[in-house]
C-alpha cells in the first residue's frame, strides 16, 4: 500500500553518504537500498516521514520533515497552533496503542 | 544459591514473573514466556480501548530464562501488551529485557512522541548498571524505535552499540539464528487485513461516543413542528437518518479500514467518501428507507453522510503504517473546506425542508 504521490519532504544527498547502511537498517518502508556501497532511494512515494533515517544518519545526508501522519493530530495542531503530536492522552480518544 | 533481596521493594510480585535472577548489579525478576488468561484478557481490553492508557509494566531490567553476561539485551517499551509480545517470542532463549518508561505506549508511537528516546535509553542503561550485568557492549532495539533513538549518540554516551532488530518481535528468533541479520521481510512493516481489523474498535468507539449527540440532533430536527416537539415525526422521519448516520460511521471506521487496499484512490478521504456513497445508495435503494423519498432529504443524505464517512476514514491515517504527515496535511487542506461546505449546504437544505413541511414556503 502506498499513500499520496509526490508529497514527502524526504531529501537525500549522495555526496554526504558514507555507506554505513543505517538508513537501510531503520527504514520500515524499504525506501533505501545499498547500491555501489552507497545508499540509494528506491521509491520516494513509499516514505511515510517517520524520520528514523534522518535521526540515525550520522553524516547529515538525510533530512525529512518528520511527524505523525495522523489526521486527528494535525487537526489538533491547527486548532492549538502547536506541532502535530499523537499525544491525545488528554482527550477521551487514544490514537496510539 | 541464596537469592538476593530485591532492591525495589514491591508489595505485589507481578503474576508473569517466575522468581528472580542474581546479577552483579542486584537481583532482577525472571519473566515467564507463557501467557496466562489474565494476559489474554488484558490484550483484549487494551485493544478495545478499555484501559490502554495505564496498561504498564515497571521499567527496568528483566531476565528471560537463565541469562549470562554474554546474553543478548532486548530493549522494549513498558506498554504491557508490547512487553507481553516480546517475552512470548523469547520463549526458550536466555536473554535480558530492558524496559524503557514510555508511559504505557507502544514502541512506535512512543518513539514518535519522544518517550522511547535516546535520553531515556541512556538513562535506563545507567540505572540498570548494564555494563556490570553483561560483558559485551551490544543492545538490540526494535526497528521502529529508530524513530526516537539516535544509535550513535547512545554509543557515545554508554559504549553500547545499538542494533535495530526486526520490526516484529516474532522475527527475533530467526534474526538471532541468522547471526543478527535481517531479511527484507523482517525490516518491512506490513499492514494485513487482520492488522487493520484489530485496530477498528478504536476507530468505532470514539465515533460512537459522539453518536448520541448526532442522534439527538437528528430527532430534534425532524420532531420540531409548529405545535412543538413531536415524537411521531421525530421517530418516523428521523429513523432513516439515524440508520444512515450509523452506516456512515461503519463505512468510515470499519469498512474502509478493512478493505483499504481494495478501494480505489490513495486518498483516505476519497476512499471513505466512496464507501459512504455506496452505503447511502444501498440503504436508500435496496433496504428501502422509505421515508427518504423526499428529494431534499435524498440530496442531504448524499451530501452529508458520505462526507461524514470520509472524515472518519481520514482519522484512520493515525493508525496506518504507511501514511505520512505531508500527505495527511494535503488531504485536510482540500477536505476540511469541502466537509464544512457539505455540512453548511445540508443545514440550509434541511431548513428549506422544514419550511416546506410547515408550509411556510
Amino acid at each position: 500500500m502506498k499513500y499520496l504521490a509526490n508529497v514527502t519532504t524526504l531529501q537525500y544527498s549522495l555526496d554526504k553518504c558514507t555507506g554505513c547502511g543505517r538508513c537501510v537498517e531503520v527504514c520500515p518502508q524499504r525506501v533505501f537500498e545499498m547500491r555501489d556501497k552507497r545508499a540509494a532511494i528506491t521509491d520516494r512515494d513509499r516514505c511515510m516521514e517517520c524520520g528514523a533515517c534522518a535521526m540515525n544518519c550520522e553524516f547529515g545526508a538525510i533530512t525529512v520533515n518528520a511527524g505523525v501522519g495522523c489526521a486527528a493530530a494535525i487537526i489538533n495542531s491547527m486548532v492549538t497552533g502547536g506541532p502535530p503530536s499523537c499525544d491525545c492522552s488528554n482527550t477521551s480518544a487514544g490514537c496510539c496503542g | 544459591m541464596q537469592m538476593q533481596t530485591l532492591k525495589f521493594v514491591k508489595k505485589e510480585v507481578p503474576s508473569w514473573t517466575t522468581g528472580t535472577v542474581a546479577t552483579p548489579a542486584g537481583a532482577v525478576y525472571r519473566v515467564s514466556s507463557a501467557w496466562t488468561s489474565a494476559d489474554y484478557r488484558g490484550m483484549i481490553k487494551s485493544r478495545s480501548g478499555a484501559f490502554r492508557m495505564n496498561y504498564a509494566v515497571t521499567p527496568g531490567l528483566y531476565a528471560v530464562g537463565d541469562p549470562t553476561k554474554d546474553s543478548d539485551v532486548f530493549v522494549t517499551a513498558n506498554y504491557k501488551l508490547t512487553f507481553d509480545l516480546l517475552r512470548r517470542e523469547l520463549k526458550g532463549m536466555n536473554a535480558w529485557i530492558l524496559v524503557l518508561d514510555t508511559r504505557s505506549i507502544n514502541v512506535w508511537c512512543a518513539a514518535g512522541k519522544g518517550t522511547f528516546s535516546t535520553d531515556e535509553l541512556v538513562k535506563r542503561i545507567a540505572e540498570a548498571k548494564l555494563e556490570m550485568v553483561v560483558g559485551h557492549r551490544r543492545i538490540i532495539l526494535p526497528q521502529l524505535g529508530a524513530v526516537g533513538v539516535n544509535a550513535s549518540k547512545v554509543q557515545k554516551n554508554t559504549g553500547f552499540r545499538v542494533s535495530f532488530g526486526p520490526v516484529q518481535a516474532r522475527d527475533i528468533p530467526a534474526y538471532v539464528q541468522a547471526g543478527y541479520k535481517k531479511t527484507e521481510e523482517m525490516s518491512t512493516i506490513r499492514f494485513s487485513m487482520l492488522d487493520r481489523m484489530v485496530l477498528t474498535p478504536m476507530e468505532i468507539n470514539p465515533a460512537m461516543k459522539k453518536f448520541p449527540w448526532v442522534a439527538g440532533g437528528i430527532l430534534i430536527v425532524f420532531g420540531l413542528q409548529p405545535q412543538g416537539l413531536l415524537f411521531q415525526p421525530a421517530w418516523s422521519q428521523g429513523l432513516p437518518f439515524l440508520v444512515l448516520a450509523l452506516l456512515a460511521v461503519l463505512a468510515g471506521a470499519f469498512v474502509t479500514p478493512v478493505l483499504l487496499p481494495f478501494i480505489p484512490f490513495r486518498s483516505f478521504a476519497l476512499k471513505g467518501w466512496i464507501v459512504g456513497v455506496l452505503s447511502v445508495f444501498a440503504a436508500t435503494r435496496y433496504v428501502e428507507l422509505s421515508t427518504v423519498r423526499d428529494m431534499i432529504l435524498l440530496i442531504v443524505s448524499y451530501l452529508l453522510f458520505p462526507a461524514l464517512s470520509s472524515y472518519i476514514a481520514l482519522q484512520f491515517t493515525g493508525s496506518t503504517t504507511f501514511t505520512g504527515m505531508s500527505g495527511v496535511k494535503k488531504e485536510l487542506k482540500i477536505g476540511i473546506p469541502l466537509y464544512i461546505g457539505a455540512a453548511s449546504i445540508s443545514m440550509i437544505l434541511m431548513l428549506v425542508f422544514k419550511l416546506k413541511e410547515w408550509r411556510v414556503v
